[in-house]
């Protein structure tokens, strides 16, 4: 990675450098006085550069070069799912058909889009086990905001005016915002020492006043919780609604459906599990699938499908149902992140009902081998499992152990993994772990780069033995070295000063 | 094995050894055999990846894309020209395939990105902080709510119905959480009524939404109505048009407390909706209650300038059910079009194009309006976009029109009935820097045919009937 110098793209460029020529002025010109008065005008323009195309590109390539990125390197960022990213999504999705399509065409003239997402949704409804599917949420956070009002409306619509969602200790940030977000109260439900659901205290608090439980399973943990028929009953007896974090799908896919463990509402997140690339922080996309029971209440418009299967010869054709009395309404513009579902459909159509099965399967091998080989190279005595389990798609180590004898954290073997050339996993999370480190492989890795992981990781607890400074310090080969956050935070800079 | 995994049969005899497990269904002994699924996933097989494009490619041909019409669509994404280096950027791995810079040593240049790209929509609305994108429009707006929620907790929001139908509708479903009512103010000729806006005004109210330029592309005098909402202590957010802020007064001079919108239009396709990213800037005295990503400057152990994410006490994996929002994943690729793209037009190029794209919507509103029938909705300033009566008197006329058009391979625009039963057989049409003169007189010779021929069909059904 590269170590220029920092400019930013406006402490460069000249007074009248420029990469944009406007197209001719074709219609008569007339005073823009004239057309808009100039006390609703702007008197100075913005000041944005002023660079030539080639110092435009320089800068971000440049720019580019000082960013890690999964297709250089291995990248365990635990609960993120970061899978290899086929670039046959990205020509597809950039056919100009997909990505010149107007969203307000039409339904008679987008046909082939409507298809996409219907099969999308067909396809992520068998995957989840639940009916019906809204592809409109943006993301993960917004899958789950659809999720919670979606369970409001329906106790509502039974004259109920629940005030409590459930969340165990181990919930992502996510679904405790979400709750409050929704207007709910957040109730927090303790973990077993098996890293479960603790069902005592999830029956002393499940009450009619609890309106949702909200559950990743496998949970953050990794671990997938064996009492979930039992979890289940215990909030639907209270009347209560069971909501699926789908982070953790990667696991599970083709082997076990949320919609048969008991869950009404699941999210996925297609940039996790379906390869949407992550694009440094987004776009994801957070469709939802829910039971019979919850359809009614789904985010307008929903996607309907008319004629073909009646036998009549009339042509199969997709529309948009606007018409949704007891909808919770629109949570974005327009139809959801298209480019974000051909490019999960193209994944679907590319792996099938076995290949999405032999994902997961693999992302369960991946963990589980990297975690034995942590084992075999003596890295677990410093860093133990947080749970002495057969992991799912990612597991727990504690830098606790590491922290007392080494006199290194956490966050120094993770500093130090990036001079080894590894993103490092999730730290500190989940939080009831001390010095956690969440790893999750996935299943596009080989077995050489599990192997040489493990070895880094062995590698650095050796030195760190010698001499833990080097850990403290870490990163040393890095476009920068550790960065004061404290003052980032203190006296806050968020822009370049003109 | 698929072609994106790599286990073989002996890598997968060794692995399973060294986890000292015997086969891969012991790995999943922790799920009860009731949960488990017993038969193969209800979905076609696998393809190979010519079949897959093929597949892809063939439902893109299904659809009508802008490529194949003469579009003037618009009401809140356009068709504007998207700059080849923006396609080579985004499609470089470094910027695609990361995630969130959690470990900002080694994601200076997407962190950077962010600092460029707040810079840029500070410089744009005129407000003193931006965030590093929400997920898109309308939802940015209904995220201001929340921002105004935790401001002041009052129980009214009042909305013009000059805001996206989509942004208004959005901001309801959002609002039932908050516990929050929507109110809307009507317009009159063209742009919020600022009569009624006054009149509804009082100290419960907690937020006022404008658009700028509304939903009917009319400019609104946004002082006046910001200035009235402070008096009461209300929050003014504003959803703008970035575009349009190349030529219009920016939102951060006119006492606007928040300023958000759609950032489509800035460098990122159409794609049939999404994504695209929605910007979210503010006051500083709200910049602790902003929702999402924020970066920030600072220095390394060495003393080198670098970034950071910060603030992140107001997020939700560090407050959890006390965040600001709950807002993980947003749209940083599609920001990182936008501020590209605003590099790419410049300091001298944007009032350029915005300037353009208000001389060809003048002509536009002029040449549609010498069509017999056809009469602009409002008289109000227009930047890109604007609204048109098509005097068929119903909204199944105004789909017939459009249908007419498109046999001869024009989008003449969206019609208005559905989202405003008061103008039932409006049409907002909108150019962008793709449509030229020619285009534009294209437009109103298909369209005026249309309409001719629609008035004679219900002159003809008339006389039938």
């Amino acid at each position: 990675m590269s170590a220029d110098t920092v400019r930013t793209i406006f402490e460069q460029g000249r007074p009248g450098r420029r990469a944009f020529e406007a197209p001719p002025a074709d219609v008569p010109e007339r005073s823009i006085d004239e057309l808009i008065p100039p006390r609703l005008r702007r008197r100075e323009p913005a000041r944005l550069p002023e660079v030539s195309e080639p110092e435009l590109v320089r800068h971000y390539v440049r720019l580019s070069r000082r960013n890690f990125d999964l297709d250089s390197g291995f990248y365990p960022l635990g609960s993120c799912t970061m899978k290899h990213n086929p670039r046959l999504h990205e020509r597809v999705a950039a056919l100009p058909g997909h990505s010149r399509l107007h969203p307000l065409t039409d339904h008679s003239r987008a046909q082939g889009a409507l298809t996409v997402m219907w099969n999308l949704e067909r396809a992520l409804a068998e995957i989840a086990g639940l009916p019906h599917v809204s592809l409109q949420p943006s993301a993960g956070s917004h899958g789950e905001l659809a999720g919670v009002l979606l369970t409001r409306a329906y106790h509502a619509d039974r004259g109920e005016q629940r005030r409590k969602v459930l969340t165990p200790d181990t919930a992502h940030g996510t679904n405790p915002a979400t709750v409050t977000m929704a207007g709910y109260e957040v109730v927090k439900v303790g973990t077993d020492e098996r890293g479960g659901v603790d069902l005592d205290d999830l029956r002393a608090k499940a009450d009619s006043d609890v309106a949702c439980l909200m559950l990743t399973n496998p949970n953050t943990l990794g671990l997938f919780d064996p009492n979930i028929a039992q979890i289940a009953a215990i909030v639907h007896n209270v009347g209560g609604v069971l909501y699926y974090d789908g982070a953790n799908l990667n696991a599970v896919m083709g082997i076990s459906r949320p919609g048969d463990m008991g869950f009404d509402i699941v999210h996925f997140n297609l940039h996790k599990s379906f390869t949407q690339p992550h694009g440094g922080g987004g776009p994801g996309s957070g469709p939802i699938a829910v039971s019979d029971a919850i359809e009614p209440y789904l985010p307008r418009p929903v996607l309907t499908r008319h004629g073909g299967s009646e036998g009549n010869g009339s042509a199969v054709e997709f529309e948009l149902d606007y018409d949704r009395p007891k909808s919770i309404g629109r949570l974005r513009g327009f139809q959801g992140n298209y480019g974000c579902f051909v490019r999960s459909y193209a994944y679907i159509c590319s792996l099938g009902a076995a290949g999405l099965r032999d994902v997961s399967e693999t992302a369960v091998l991946n963990a589980n081998y990297l975690l034995a080989r942590l084992r075999a190279l003596g890295v677990t005595e410093l860093l133990p499992p947080a749970y002495e389990r057969i992991c799912m798609h990612e597991f727990v180590l504690s830098g606790a152990p590491m922290k007392q004898q080494l006199g290194i954290r956490t966050l120094d073997l993770a500093k130090r993994m990036l001079d080894f050339g590894y993103h490092p996993p999730t730290v500190y999370f989940p939080l009831l772990v001390e010095e956690a480190l969440l790893i999750e492989p996935t299943e596009t890795e080989t077995r050489e780069t599990l192997d040489e992981f493990a070895a880094a990781v062995a590698a650095i607890l050796t030195e760190a033995r010698e001499d833990p400074e080097i850990a403290r310090g870490a990163p040393y080969d890095t476009p920068v070295r550790r960065l004061d956050e404290a003052a980032a935070a203190k006296n806050p800079v968020l822009r370049q000063a003109l | 094995m698929t072609r994106y995994t790599a286990v073989t049969d002996s890598d997968r005899e060794a692995m399973l050894e060294a986890i000292g497990v015997a086969s891969i269904d012991e790995l999943f002994a922790e799920i009860p055999p009731e949960l488990r699924l017993t038969r193969p996933l209800d979905i076609p097989a696998g393809l190979g990846e010519a079949e897959v494009y093929e597949h892809l490619r063939s439902l893109a041909a299904r659809n009508t894309s802008a490529e194949e019409v003469i579009s003037f669509l618009g009401a809140g994404m356009y068709d504007g020209y998207i700059p080849a280096v923006i396609d080579m950027l985004l499609g470089r791995s470094e910027f695609l395939t990361p995630y969130t810079p959690y470990q900002p040593e080694i994601s200076q240049g997407g962190l950077q990105v962010m600092f460029e790209y707040q810079t840029a929509i500070c410089e744009l609305t005129g407000m003193d902080v931006s965030n590093a994108s929400v997920y898109e429009g309308p939802s940015a707006v209904a995220s201001a709510g929340y921002l105004a929620k935790l401001t002041n907790g009052r129980p009214r929001f009042l909305v013009s119905r000059g805001l996206h139908p989509h942004a208004r509708e959005t901001l309801r479903t959002y609002s039932v959480g908050f516990g929050t009512s929507v109110e809307e103010i009507a317009l009159r000729g063209g742009v919020t009524d600022a009569e009624a806006w006054e009149k509804a005004l009082g100290e419960d109210v907690g937020a006022v939404f404008l658009a700028q330029p509304n939903f009917l592309g009319a400019v609104e005098d946004i002082e006046p109505l910001a200035a009235a909402a402070r008096e009461h202590g209300a929050l003014v957010v504003v959803s703008a048009d970035p575009l349009s802020l190349g030529i219009l007064e920016p939102p951060g001079s006119q006492g606007v407390d928040v300023c958000v919108g759609e950032g489509q239009t800035l460098g990122n396709r159409l794609d049939f909706g999404g994504p695209s990213f929605g910007f979210f800037a503010a006051r500083e005295e709200h910049l602790r209650r902003m929702p999402g990503r924020i970066a920030g400057e600072t220095r390394d152990v060495d003393g080198r300038r670098g970034f950071v994410l910060t603030l992140q006490t107001r997020e939700q994996h560090i407050r959890r059910e006390k965040a600001t929002s709950n807002i993980c994943t947003a749209q940083a690729l599609n920001a990182l079009a936008g501020v590209v793209y605003l590099s790419w037009l410049g300091r001298r190029g944007l009032p350029e194009l915005a300037e353009l794209l208000a001389r060809r919507a003048a002509y536009a509103r002029e040449a549609l309006g010498a069509i017999e029938g056809v009469t602009p909705l409002h008289e109000q300033p227009i930047t890109r976009e604007f609204a048109v009566s098509l005097g068929l008197g119903d909204a199944a006329g105004v789909q017939r029109v459009i249908a007419r058009c498109a046999g001869d391979r024009i989008e003449p625009g969206y019609a208005l009935g559905r989202d405003y039963p008061e103008y039932p057989d409006g049409l907002l049409v909108a150019v962008s820097e793709r449509r030229s003169r020619e285009d534009i007189d294209h437009l109103a010779d298909v369209l005026g045919r249309a309409v001719a021929a629609e008035r004679t069909a219900n002159a003809t059904g008339g006389m039938q009937a």
